[in-house]
């Protein structure tokens, strides 16, 4: 699952905006009828859904903060990732915003709080604005417009959200915004299994004469509120904004010197565009001749546009094996080289292993950026030239540094993708390891 | 053997996220005064006096201002800040003064203050300045008897005289 919290993120959004839908079309947007047209939902249906509503919510939460933090963990915030982490950092307010105004529609008494301390934090900052709280002082100042504002809100941010994140992902190539079927079936029945076990209730009803003696807080999305009655509204805006603004600066906090970009060779280039579409990062686009340009600033250096292009065949008679797309510091020439050393000193077993590998490059083996850098008829050559035994080894499933190159791999091997290997190779995957021999 | 590991591997993943979520989703519970505790909310918008009081242009500044723009007062825009003062049972609780808004400090001022307060009988004194100068030219003091987890919203409507107790 930690492999595809993205994905998971995306599927909870939808079942957000699913179960969303229906408790909107059997609310009530007025001060009199709001809390019983929710008290009114049937429990095995209306009842069931704003449970999963609510439970997917705090899941929604869980997996966005889990996300960050492993991409954090990760290293991935820097150089050619930075506008997806930065893109990222406004959606946690929208995500929180959006989840916040949600409960004041329930105007139970933890609506009433919810919506009087975020009102008492805008006032804490200290903008000398007319306070928002005075909207929820007595019941002369609530009107049935303030519901119309709220389902605005609870509408238009999530939207907003929506937008966020298909900005987020506009940087990778073949995002994953769709988690396996099995995954995403068993995510959804324990959120089901969860309403059903814990179904979701209201507090009693918004009372403006009174303040709640406790309040059954959601501490996923309503923690900020306890948090400032703890501290004060300047010290939570502080912390709010503080840890804002270092989420955004961590790119240019803990820069590091980039790999060099991949450099295009205008006359062993033939416009074919499988780079472009093999690219992970978005990084390559077309001239106007229609062949490929490097987007330097968003390369990662990963080498899968070089495994790609069809001219990195080592088969080709020239002394000096110029590719149409390769990387400076490490040509498709230098694996040739590599490669052709290696059939030298051991033809018994021929190694292609990824640098990110879980067991790491032994004497004798050829290192690669990514297993996808190798295009496949290196394969074919080593075996042509005399290797009895050729392996290429990968990142573990799901694990992919340059997340799509073992997939790419699998195409490639499989001949479902081109440049394919050819059909006179057999390859037999175990693990994350590839064996080939002629057939 | 592996499938079946891997389905394990996750449900022992999920059931305690799930068990999380249907806790933390509710609880513990948070109280946002005490057991016995009632709460005072001071809060108001007001346009304070003007810091100058206007005056009547003479014939000849009158006559140097282009003819639609000749009113016959002159009001300096800038307003006096508020004195707000709250007292509770004899003892100041809150002193603020507040800027009007605006960049020509000409608009409103607002105050909002909540104070959790013992539940019980109190006596309240809340006075005001509105104008420049020195003293309180609204002041109002009662006494009250707040219950536990009640709340006194204590307003301020100039037309209706001034402050406003609503409990």
């Amino acid at each position: 699952m930690l492999r595809h919290l993205g994905a998971l993120g995306f599927l909870l959004f939808w079942l957000l905006a699913a179960s969303g839908i229906y408790l909107y079309i059997r609310f009530d947007t007025s001060v009199a009828g709001a809390y019983n047209s929710i008290g009114e939902l049937e429990w095995w249906f209306g009842g069931v859904l704003r449970s999963m509503h609510r439970y997917a919510a705090d899941a929604f939460v869980i997996v966005v903060l889990a996300h960050l933090v492993r991409e954090l963990l990760a290293g991935r915030f820097r150089g050619f990732r930075a506008f997806s982490w930065i893109s990222g950092v406004p959606l946690l307010w929208l995500m929180y915003a959006s989840g916040i105004v949600g409960y004041w529609l329930v105007w139970d008494t933890r609506a009433q709080f919810s919506a009087l301390a975020t009102a008492e934090w805008f006032y804490g900052a200290g903008l000398g604005v007319e306070p928002m709280a005075r909207n929820f002082l007595g019941a002369e100042q609530i009107s049935d417009r303030l519901f119309s504002l709220f389902v605005f809100l609870h509408i238009g941010l999530p939207l907003a959200l929506l937008a966020g994140m298909w900005v987020h992902v506009q940087r990778l190539g073949q995002p994953a915004t769709v988690m396996p079927r099995r995954l995403a079936l068993g995510a959804l029945g324990l959120l089901l299994a969860l309403a059903l076990a814990l179904p979701v209730a209201s507090q009693a009803r918004w009372d403006p004469g009174a303040v709640p003696a406790t309040v059954s807080v959601d501490w996923f999305m309503l923690f900020l509120h306890p948090l400032m009655y703890a501290t004060s509204p300047a010290l939570l805006w502080a912390l709010v904004l503080g840890s804002t603004l270092l989420l955004a600066a961590l790119p240019w906090l803990a820069r590091k010197a980039p790999l060099p970009a991949a450099v295009v060779n205008l006359e062993n280039c033939n416009g074919c565009g499988r780079c472009i579409a093999d690219c992970p990062y978005e990084a390559l686009v077309r001239r106007p001749d229609r062949r490929a340009l490097v987007l330097a600033d968003r390369c990662a250096a990963c080498g899968i546009c070089a495994g790609a292009c069809p001219s990195a065949t080592p088969f080709r008679r020239v002394t000096e094996l110029v590719s149409g797309i390769d990387l400076p510091d490490f040509t498709v020439h230098d694996l040739r080289r590599q490669l052709q050393a290696a059939l030298h000193t051991d033809p018994d077993r021929v190694v292609f292993r990824c640098e990110h590998a879980a067991t790491p490059t032994a004497g004798g083996e050829i290192g690669l950026r990514c297993l996808a850098m190798l295009p496949p008829s290196f394969v074919e050559y080593a075996l042509r030239r005399g290797a009895r035994r050729v392996q290429a080894v990968g990142c573990p499933e799901g694990a992919c540094k340059w997340r799509l190159g073992m997939d790419l791999c699998a195409e490639r091997f499989a001949g479902t993708r081109e440049p394919h290997l050819r059909a006179n190779v057999r390859a037999e995957k175990m693990d994350d390891a590839y064996t080939f021999a002629l057939r | 053997m592996k499938q079946a590991l891997r389905i394990a591997a996750q449900f022992a993943l999920y059931v305690p996220l799930m068990v999380l979520i249907g806790y933390f989703s509710s609880a513990p519970s948070f109280s946002p005064v005490g057991a016995n505790e009632a709460l005072l909310r001071l809060s108001f918008i007001h346009a304070a006096q003007r810091k100058a009081p206007c005056r009547e242009r003479s014939a000849e500044e009158l006559a140097k201002l282009a003819p639609n723009m000749r009113a016959a007062l002159d009001c300096p825009r800038e307003r006096a800040p508020l004195l707000v003062e709250l007292e509770l049972d004899g003892k100041v609780v809150l002193r603020r003064e507040v800027q009007p808004a605006g960049l020509k400090g000409d608009g409103n001022a607002t105050v909002y203050h909540r104070l959790p307060v013992p539940a019980g009988k109190h006596r309240v004194v809340v006075r005001l300045r509105d104008r420049p100068g020195e003293g309180f030219n609204y002041a109002r003091e009662e006494t009250i008897e707040l219950a536990p987890g009640r709340v006194l919203l204590i307003d301020f409507v100039a037309a209706q005289g001034g402050f406003l107790f609503r409990g």
